[in-house]
């Protein structure tokens, strides 16, 4: 009879059922959600902050009358002098400013911005924005030319970049956010298959050192044993991936609809678009969600599953047969080093030449060797891959990971049963050449 | 039940059993007796199907040893030991589904067990919270839960204190009186008399002896009697070494009633009754025992014959 089934069932639930999974399973979107929600309050709370009252000693005379108050600014004229003003501004709370204005103020183009704290960037630019109108209309003026048909000149230029795929077609590029994604795939396949091979590790430590592992090989074959617990924990990352795309989408719209109502936001994008300069940043937002849409999530979902899976397999095999060799995970450490080096490596890389040039020599040869491939062939993904290439790298990865199974059996089989020999790379060769 | 013939296993470096047969009969209870690294582990882990011979076959009950025949083995390993961080409950239950028992027979079987041997209150526990002795007597109950046919214990007593020792040992005996055979794996050979019908003893990588307990012993019996008399008359009187017998020793007891007792081997062509004649004639008989080796001094006589032998 078949076993496997128990073996992953119980390596499953072990794991799942215990505390710290709950703890990272939980915490680690709310983790991300608290720095989201922490983002928004922050801005938020700026925009509030930030509206200022500006006392406007005006020594030239015609600029105060110019300058108008709005959401973020209230201007007021003020007739005492201007050492009483400073006297008075030093008991005044944050964000209370004096703007001197100066005699020769349409010579010089100069203002002193006098402040009670640190003075605010926004409260500078808003001024600096509005006194500019008031020079460029007076120069408008001076030149006789009207201001206002010049405002109605648009000289917006839009410029799209796009990449020519190998059927004709052109779609947009967005370098940028390709890369941001690569890179967060490769710290996240570097990161799980690190964290889940460990853990088949342990678990195969720990069946050797309690010696529970002669009673359980009485009862089943070796390799099934080995095959139940990597599947088993395989599942635990799985249901954790699932479990934390689920809760941090949950939680994000959730923490959306909450703590900022429509109405709340458009007007934050009002008061946004009212700061002239900030109109570029919001065009920049919209190019942003572009980007997001131009790259295909479900392609890149599915692709980051297959690729985890297959780096897991491959990986984790190597593990177990580590764990099987050694009585502690300290004495481990010779061995999986040089195993998880060619990771290592690719995760390097994945950070220069792999995102600046991800359909490079380098890069296309390490997305097709299986022990390079789940990080190499995901870093390139979002910029793109044909698809043949991606299905070719797939198979390798499986054909690896079928071989390293096969050769982590082979040690597994002998080195579980060996108790206190300190094992070496030669009896590890020694052990994989055994009859079985 | 179990036939096993011919079996070589070789690892990169030494022999570990070379050419070793041994049949053990359905219903005995089977002392598989040897000093450290003999091969027996090596053995017993070649019929669990642990690993596998390099030649040799074994039979189960007549049919050539399967996978299939596992669920009817139970075995108790010298290396042993259970998850620290599961319930007992819980474990118990995983061993024997993995044995192939349901997960309700087994539930029904593990409280059975845990009220015979008053552990009742051991389910919700964690292994790391018993005691050694405790986590011993857990794992025995895990090795019979699925009432096996056969029963392999590798030195099933060591962890034990006296009391727990004795009731084990009444347990195993009660399990083989209801038709388990046992296979009992030890190099202490103290329990071996009381507890086994037949024995092989494997030395070196090889079975050097094997048979019922009671033919073995009779074969390495050599004439030998202890004799307590009285002499007959007061007065001087010593017995001597003549036709029927040899002394090897002889001493006084007892001063005052000049009590006495010797060491004698017979010869081969004396019976017991020409012996009794010759004695009643001469002294007062209190006493007359056959002296038969015990195991342990055959296991130590054996053992020590091959290591002073050089071999080959």
């Amino acid at each position: 009879m078949n076993k496997i089934p128990l073996i992953i069932q119980r390596e499953y639930f072990s794991r799942v059922k215990k505390k710290s999974f709950l703890l990272t399973t939980f915490l680690v979107p709310l983790f991300f959600i608290g720095m989201y929600v922490g983002v928004f309050y922050l801005t938020k709370k700026s925009f509030d902050d930030s509206h200022a009252i500006v006392h406007i000693v005006d020594e030239q005379g015609t600029v105060a009358n110019r300058l108008k108050s709005n959401k973020n600014l209230t201007f007021t004229t003020s007739s005492v002098a201007l050492q009483k003003e400073i006297e008075d501004l030093k008991k005044e709370e944050d964000n209370t400013n004096i703007l001197v204005v100066s005699k020769d103020f349409f010579e010089t183009r100069r203002v002193e911005l006098l402040s009670s704290g640190k003075p605010n960037i926004t409260t500078q630019n808003e001024v600096k924005d509005q006194l500019r109108d008031i020079i460029r209309n007076a120069e408008y003026e001076r030149l006789g030319l009207d201001g206002e048909n010049i405002k109605k000149i648009d000289d917006t230029i839009l410029i799209t970049a796009k990449e020519l795929g190998e059927d004709g077609d052109a779609k947009e590029s967005h370098t940028e956010v390709a890369m941001g994604i690569a890179m967060a795939l490769s710290v996240l396949v570097y990161l799980s298959l690190f964290l889940y091979g460990a853990q088949v590790m342990r678990g195969i430590i720990e069946e050797k050192t309690s010696r529970i592992v002669e009673v359980i090989i009485s009862s089943v074959k070796p390799f099934q044993l080995m095959m139940g617990k990597i599947i088993g924990i395989g599942l635990v990352g799985l249901t954790q991936f699932l479990l934390w795309l689920v809760l941090t989408f949950a939680l994000t719209s959730a923490a959306t609809t909450l703590i900022f109502d429509q109405q709340d936001i458009s007007s934050q994008a009002a008061a946004q678009s009212l700061q002239g300069g900030q109109g570029q940043a919001a065009a920049q937002g919209m190019d942003f969600l572009n980007a997001l849409q131009s790259i295909n999530v479900a392609e890149l979902l599915v692709c980051f599953f297959l690729f985890f899976l297959g780096g897991y397999f491959l990986y984790s095999a190597l593990f177990a047969a580590v764990g099987s060799a050694v009585d502690s995970e300290t004495e481990a450490t010779q061995f999986t080093m040089p195993i998880t080096m060619p990771l290592l490596l690719t995760y390097i890389l994945s950070f220069g030449v792999l995102v600046n040039d991800p359909n490079g020599t380098i890069a296309t040869w390490l997305s097709f060797i299986p022990f390079t491939s789940p990080i190499a062939m995901l870093v390139r993904v979002p910029f793109g891959v044909p698809t043949w290439q991606i299905v070719v790298s797939l198979l390798i990865l499986i054909a690896g990971f079928l071989f390293t199974t096969w050769v982590a059996g082979r040690i597994y089989k002998t080195g579980i049963l060996m108790y206190g020999k300190k094992a070496s790379f030669k009896e590890l060769i020694k052990w994989f050449n055994y009859k079985s | 039940m179990l036939e096993i013939k011919n079996i070589v296993k070789q690892y990169s470096s030494h022999l570990a059993l070379h050419d070793v047969s041994i049949s053990v009969p359905k219903g005995c209870i089977f002392g598989l007796l040897g000093p450290n690294g003999a091969g027996k582990t090596s053995l017993i882990r070649i019929i669990n199907q642990i690993t596998a011979p390099d030649s040799g076959e074994i039979f189960f009950d007549g049919e050539p040893l399967k996978p299939k025949h596992i669920e009817r083995i139970g075995y108790l390993p010298e290396e042993r030991g259970l998850y620290k961080k599961m319930k007992i409950g819980e474990q118990m239950l995983y061993l024997a589904q993995l044995k192939g028992l349901k997960k309700s027979d087994a539930t029904t079987k593990i409280r059975y067990w845990f009220e015979k041997l008053e552990m009742q209150s051991w389910w919700d526990k964690k292994v790391e919270d018993l005691s050694k002795g405790m986590q011993q007597k857990v794992q025995f109950v895990a090795t019979v839960l699925h009432e096996p046919d056969l029963i392999i214990l590798d030195e099933p007593f060591s962890g034990f204190d006296p009391v727990n020792a004795q009731i084990i040992q009444k347990e195993i005996l009660e399990l083989n009186q209801k038709g388990a055979t046992i296979i009992y794996s030890t190099h202490r050979m103290e329990s071996v008399e009381e507890l086994c019908d037949y024995i092989a003893l494997i030395n070196k990588s090889e079975n050097i002896l094997d048979g019922a307990v009671s033919a073995i012993k009779r074969s390495y019996k050599n004439q030998t009697f202890l004799i307590a008399y009285k002499p007959k008359f007061a007065g001087y009187f010593t017995m001597e070494s003549n036709d029927l017998f040899d002394i090897v020793e002889q001493q006084v007891v007892h001063h005052e009633h000049d009590e006495r007792e010797m060491t004698i081997r017979i010869a081969d062509q004396t019976s017991l009754n020409d012996l009794l004649s010759y004695l009643i004639q001469r002294v007062e008989i209190q006493q007359v025992k056959e002296i038969v080796p015990s195991m342990h001094d055959i296991f130590i006589d054996k053992v020590t014959q091959i290591r002073t032998t050089p071999a080959f």
